[in-house]
């Protein structure tokens, strides 16, 4: 399931729906990624994260399906927030549950790697020198190489 | 057809979307890269760079050689900074 919202999740509550029901499970491995307060030397106070309605679904669905065509996956979700967001507070949420943990760390691996290169989102820092858009950094396309297949 | 703009490049632009009939003479996106830099000086400051420009078309990733047609949603951002 992906989910594309500005308000914030609940990781127990959404960690505990995603297997429930399924005994079958062996294992759910997650990431939860969160503002950091610098980038650098800077201090930052805020970000804010813009993003492409409609494509991002869209991606979000193709990232999910590629993970559950690659490993033998049980259950997986994506919450990826949009909005202003302040340092401490969660933007994205991925969890991958399957019957045997190496899928799900490898699985859960992957998501978060894909989606940091292929989701359209933007963020834009509110730094101490004032606001900058985040640049793409080069070890997030290669993160997402290692997941390439011929 | 639609064409939207995001990050900076709808900060450049001034122009977050728009309805564009594809101007003659245009057939691709590069062609259409071209065309839309010789607007005003916002769109040549935009457009500056084809390398720092990722293109979709109908919502999937496409090369600047992706052919056009009338009825499209393209879209022009940076690179990705999600996650």
């Amino acid at each position: 399931m992906i989910r594309v919202q500005e308000h914030d999740f609940d990781p127990g509550v959404e960690l505990e729906l995603l297997s429930k029901g399924n005994n079958a499970i062996g294992g759910v491995c997650s990431f939860i990624g969160m503002v950091r307060d610098f980038a650098g030397d800077e201090q930052i106070s805020a970000m804010t994260l813009e993003h492409y309605p409609g494509m991002t679904e869209k991606q979000l669905e193709a990232i999910e399906k590629e993970a559950n065509e690659r490993w033998p996956l049980d259950a997986t979700l994506i919450i990826h927030r949009y909005g202003r967001l302040e340092p401490g507070e969660r933007i994205v949420f991925v969890a991958a549950a399957s019957a045997h943990r190496e899928a799900a760390f490898e699985a859960c691996h992957f998501l978060i790697d894909w989606l940091k290169t292929k989701a359209p989102f933007w963020k834009k820092e509110n730094a101490s020198s004032g606001d900058q858009w985040v640049e793409a950094k080069t070890c997030d396309d290669e993160a997402t190489k290692r997941w390439e297949q011929d | 057809m639609k064409v939207l703009y995001f990050a900076w490049l709808k900060e450049k632009t001034g122009t977050s979307q728009e309805e564009l009939d594809l101007p003659e003479g245009v057939s691709d996106v590069e062609g259409l890269m071209h065309w839309l830099r010789d607007r005003d000086n916002g769109f040549a400051s935009a457009f500056s760079k084809d390398a720092l420009i990722r293109v979709a078309v109908n919502h999937e990733y496409v090369e600047q050689d992706h052919v056009l047609a009338n009825g499209d949603e393209v879209a022009f951002f940076p690179p990705v900074t999600g996650g």
